[in-house]
């Protein structure tokens, strides 16, 4: 399939370059690109082929992040198990907090809001409770080595975020051409016109929220791996959910290659404006944010939505809003 | 800040054009490459800049005096980068200074951003000097290229402890209850764990610890809990706004403990809030970064400061300091190798700077020297109550009987 | 622990905290009721709104309140200009793009306030700032009373504009059904952007009423959303006296969840209703339109 030469020829590309330089410049931006990557995909399997936007993604972040570290640091296991089974919590928080607001029929920005809700009753219980270290959050041990999945070069990471990025390319191809991805887009598109058909929104739904929450969880134990510290406030707070959702949407939504490009491209534009008249802190963030607007205004699909634009057609398509 | 920018601009025009003179001794570069890595925008930001500014004097000065003069006077040049409030960020900032070919690093203000700076640094064998960053992991992790001039919270917090004991025993041990109220996360958490942990050792009841999220938006109910529970002591640890808004309200409320003893306090010694709020802070003691009142020099640094129109924060003194500790071990490596560099930091016994710290030794990354101040606010002002060789006045406790 | 002579100054002291909540979300609501926008930037015009009185004060010595005619209609155009000329234009009527146009606006706003106001924190210090009012037991801070009288008579008055003025009946009219509007002659767009002036102009009364016994610094806007967010849900997107109800609800939840379960769990109780009610409730207690 032209999907899948795809996803190996971007593979092979990135995981050429920690062998073509040395410059940790470049390999942390090419890390930090992949992981913005991630997370954008992940949201992407929910609120671009599910139609469900989630504002709390970081929940499934958070909880990802403190499995890796608790259960290495409290279970002893290696972080290379640990990693799944983060997943896996992930996973299950997913099918939760997805099973109560389908089941109770949340949908738009309602279910919107209960992400976000869940998302920060997490973060005040992290700040609670004494396993996550409380206020004081959670620091693994320095402990440098492959078989502790904590990498001397920056290489190694690359290469881990570049499989579970693969990882994540091939399940949204998979949604693409499935015949489960074509039920959960009818749902998307219109839910009482799929259930007649004969598909069940609820369990549709819900397997797209866990698949979506295991890919973020990855994501966030990825975050505890390289940077070895994790605190309510990383894990379950806005910065987190805002990234995934906002690359996904530039990048355009329920499309294979969207939030991989959204994500690339904010990531790009965030590091060139971040040191831009460094004396001077904030024309920076101002110039992001302007163009995060602009992107919007001129590409109302995304960027991926490029080679369906038209601007021919822009007069007549002010529309407004519904 | 404005002029400082300016007469940083200033500077670097000068070390551009000593480029154009070579050195004696040839191989010598003629500025020496300095990341000043803080979080200046984001909710740190103002933190942030206080420590930038106080880092970027420092460098001024360092070049008005001669330079590294070990290196032929070699003037210092900062590289800015902006950790931006977040861990990513700063670490990026990292890997940039690290490929432009900085010598060394000072920052970055935050603990949690330290923790990945120090350790993004140490990948390259990248001295990084800890201006503030009061967690002890970042210095108990045995990285050999971190170094953190003042104190860790530990210190803090058994300082405090120790003198509240001395205090209260000199006035008769009028006070035995004790309340803490402390911000949720890494600083407010872990000194109020370590002080519940260490005041019962030395007799006195802890009644009740109440923490507080970030932002906290009203301290009415706090306050009726500290009217209710009556401690004799009130001990706060936490961030300069919600520090304020607890006193303000404490003041309105006309709750009235008979002291109110801060550990790093984010107010509690701040110039800031005692100019903001005089009655509200009057006779708050603070156990909190402090310079030596005796050298002169602090003074003067003072006036510099507010002559730019910013107030003299522990921000601004924490980050001259570690730029002027830095710039000594520069001297005596007499190289602007980065092996060179955290050598002569490890051996350093530099003591020509305006903190209370004594010659300087590390040991592990911690300056063994360095140590809180005990100040409290009197008459507008805040002056140093303990230790006696610092003293300014002499302390009122409790303040209330 | 529960005296009364703790759970009523507690209760009051929810009661005014949630007026100045209530203000907050009555703008959100409106927004949300009629436009159908979440707003992303409602944290950062709050933020502007809190600058734009403290430096009424700071620089012309105009007290907070008599600060109310002016910062009103200036938070309208304000509100006007950036529906009508940014949010409008840029979104295409996709709601994953008026999201995104709203998360960049409060970018820029929150950062444009950082480069000229600069991060530190600023208070206003006024001959009431510290009065407090005997109620029974319990001492009520003056600024805060003065904030609950405040939103009881915004709302009372967004009510009387959207019930009786012809402006409001347009706004009712769009936010029902917007084609059979716009069929009708109405000015779609103008009304939107009438509703989010109005929308700002609730936060320019908060922050009137907030800025007394708070402080402004670039990012405390940011502090008030979730809970604005919270109310608007439990009053039911677009209802006003919900919006009011809610808040002063919220306002007491989370003063006595601080008293019963410590200030930092406390505020779960606030969330927890918020996903109860979403659940369960989800067009909100007073919510008509679901």
């Amino acid at each position: 399939m032209k999907d899948l030469g795809a996803i190996a020829v971007f593979v092979l590309l990135v995981g050429l370059i920690p062998f073509c330089t040395d410059s940790g410049v470049t390999l942390n931006f090419v890390m930090t690109a992949l992981y913005a990557c991630l997370l954008s995909q992940a949201w992407n399997v929910l609120g671009g082929f599910g139609g469900q936007f989630s504002f709390g993604h970081a929940l499934f972040f958070g909880t990802g992040a403190y499995a890796q570290a608790i259960v290495q640091m409290q279970w002893g296991l290696n972080p290379w198990l640990a990693l799944p089974l983060a997943m896996v919590f992930s996973a299950v928080v997913g099918a939760l907090v997805g099973g109560a607001s389908f089941r109770y029929g949340l949908k738009g920005s309602y279910f919107a809001l209960v992400t976000l809700a869940c998302a920060e009753v997490f973060r005040i219980v992290a700040v609670t409770v004494p396993f996550t270290g409380a206020g004081v959050g959670l620091m693994l041990p320095l402990r440098e080595s492959a078989a502790s999945m904590q990498f001397g070069s920056r290489a190694g990471f690359v290469w881990l975020m570049l499989g579970l990025v693969a990882l994540a390319l091939l399940v949204t191809s998979w949604l693409k051409h499935s015949r489960f991805g074509a039920y959960l887009q009818a749902v998307r598109d219109n839910e009482d016109a799929a259930r007649a058909i004969g598909v069940n929104p609820f369990r549709v739904k819900l397997a797209a929220t866990v698949v979506s929450a295991a890919l973020m969880g990855a994501g966030g134990a990825f975050y505890v791996q390289v940077f070895q510290y994790i605190d309510p406030g990383i894990a379950f707070g806005p910065h987190t959910s805002v990234e995934a959702l906002v690359g996904a949407i530039v990048g355009g939504l329920g499309t294979l290659w969207g939030p991989v490009l959204g994500a690339v491209c904010l990531h790009i534009l965030a590091d060139l404006t971040r040191n831009l008249f460094g004396a001077l802190p904030g024309i920076n963030m101002v110039i992001y944010g302007s163009v995060l607007i602009l992107i919007v205004m001129l590409l109302p699909s995304g960027v991926a939505g490029l080679g369906r634009y038209n601007p021919l057609r822009r007069k007549s398509t002010k529309v407004p809003p519904e | 800040m404005h002029s400082t920018r300016r007469h940083f601009m200033g500077q670097s025009a000068a070390a551009a054009s000593a480029l154009a003179f070579p050195l004696v001794g040839g191989a010598q570069p003629a500025t020496i490459k300095i990341g000043v890595l803080h979080p200046v925008t984001g909710a740190l930001a103002y933190s942030g800049q206080q420590c930038r500014l106080g880092a970027l004097m420092a460098l001024e000065d360092i070049n008005k005096a001669g330079g590294i003069k070990s290196l032929g006077g070699a003037k210092l040049e900062a590289l800015l980068g902006d950790a931006q409030s977040n861990p990513q960020a700063g670490t990026a900032e990292i890997e940039k200074m690290n490929e432009a070919g900085v010598s060394a690093v000072v920052g970055a203000f935050a603990s949690a951003i330290c923790l990945a700076t120090t350790q993004a640094a140490a990948k390259y064998n990248l001295p990084h000097v800890v201006d503030v960053g009061v967690a002890d992991q970042i210095v108990e992790r045995g990285l050999k290229n971190t170094f953190r001039f003042g104190p860790g919270y530990k210190k803090c917090a058994e300082v405090a402890v120790a003198n509240l004991h001395v205090l209260n025993t000199a006035a008769g041990k009028p006070a035995r209850t004790v309340m803490i109220v402390h911000e949720e996360s890494l600083f407010g958490t872990g000194t109020a764990n370590l002080l519940s942990r260490e005041l019962p050792g030395y007799g006195y009841d802890v009644k009740e610890v109440i923490k507080h999220a970030n932002p906290t938006r009203d301290f009415n109910n706090i306050a009726l809990r500290i009217k209710q529970v009556n401690p004799d002591i009130l001990i706060p640890a936490n961030y300069y706004n919600e520090y304020a808004l607890l006193v303000r309200t404490l003041q309105q409320q006309k709750v009235t403990p008979k002291a109110i003893f801060s550990v790093l306090g984010g107010a509690a010694s701040s110039y800031k809030f005692v100019k903001e709020f005089p009655d509200a802070a009057n006779g708050i003691i603070d156990c909190n970064h402090w310079f030596n009142p005796k050298d002169k020099r602090s003074a003067e640094l003072r006036k510099r400061v507010e002559a730019q129109g910013q107030f003299f924060s522990y921000e601004v003194f924490m980050s001259y300091t570690a730029m002027k500790l830095l710039a000594d071990a520069i001297d005596r490596a007499k190289s602007t190798d980065r092996a060179a560099i955290i050598e002569a930091l490890g051996k350093s016994t530099f003591s020509d700077h305006i903190m209370p710290y004594g010659p300087t030794q590390f040991v592990n990354g911690q300056n063994m020297g360095a140590q809180p101040l005990m100040t409290q606010v009197s008459k507008g002002d805040i002056k140093v109550i303990i230790p006696r060789d610092y003293r300014e006045a002499e302390p009122v406790f409790p303040m209330k009987a | 622990m529960l005296d009364f002579d703790i759970l009523f100054p507690s209760v009051l002291n929810g009661i005014t905290t949630g007026a100045v909540y209530a203000l907050i979300a009555l703008g959100l609501t409106l927004i949300y009721g009629v436009l159908h926008i979440i707003n992303f930037a409602h944290g950062a015009a709050l933020m502007v709104a809190l600058y734009g009185v403290f430096f009424l004060k700071e620089k012309l010595g105009i007290d907070p309140y008599w600060a109310l005619p002016i910062m009103v209609p200036a938070m309208f155009v304000l509100g006007y200009a950036l529906q009508r000329v940014v949010i409008n234009r840029a979104s295409h009527g996709k709601d994953e793009n008026i999201l995104l146009v709203t998360l960049g606006i409060s970018i820029v706003l929150e950062n444009l306030a950082l480069i000229l106001f600069h991060s530190d924190t600023r208070t206003i210090e006024t001959a009431y700032t510290l009065q407090t009012v005997a109620i029974g037991p319990a001492m009520i801070a003056l600024p805060k009373l003065v904030a609950f009288a405040g939103a009881l008579v915004t709302s009372g008055l967004l009510l009387l504009v959207v019930q009786k003025t012809d402006l409001g009946r347009a706004i009712r009219a769009v936010s029902k059904e917007k084609q059979g509007a716009r069929l009708m002659g109405i000015d779609v767009d103008h009304v939107y952007a009438m509703c989010y002036g109005l929308g700002l102009v609730c936060l320019g009364a908060a922050a009137c009423f907030l800025l007394p016994a708070y402080y402004v610094n670039p990012q405390v806007g940011s502090g008030f959303v979730l809970v604005a967010f919270t109310i608007v849900v439990l009053g039911g997107m677009g209802s006003f006296s919900g919006a009011l109800l809610g808040g002063l609800l919220i306002g007491v939840v989370e003063s006595v969840g601080g008293l019963l379960l410590g200030e930092s769990l406390g505020q779960i109780g606030i969330f927890v209703i918020f996903i109860a009610v979403l659940l369960l409730r989800p067009q909100g207690i007073f919510g008509a339109r679901a």
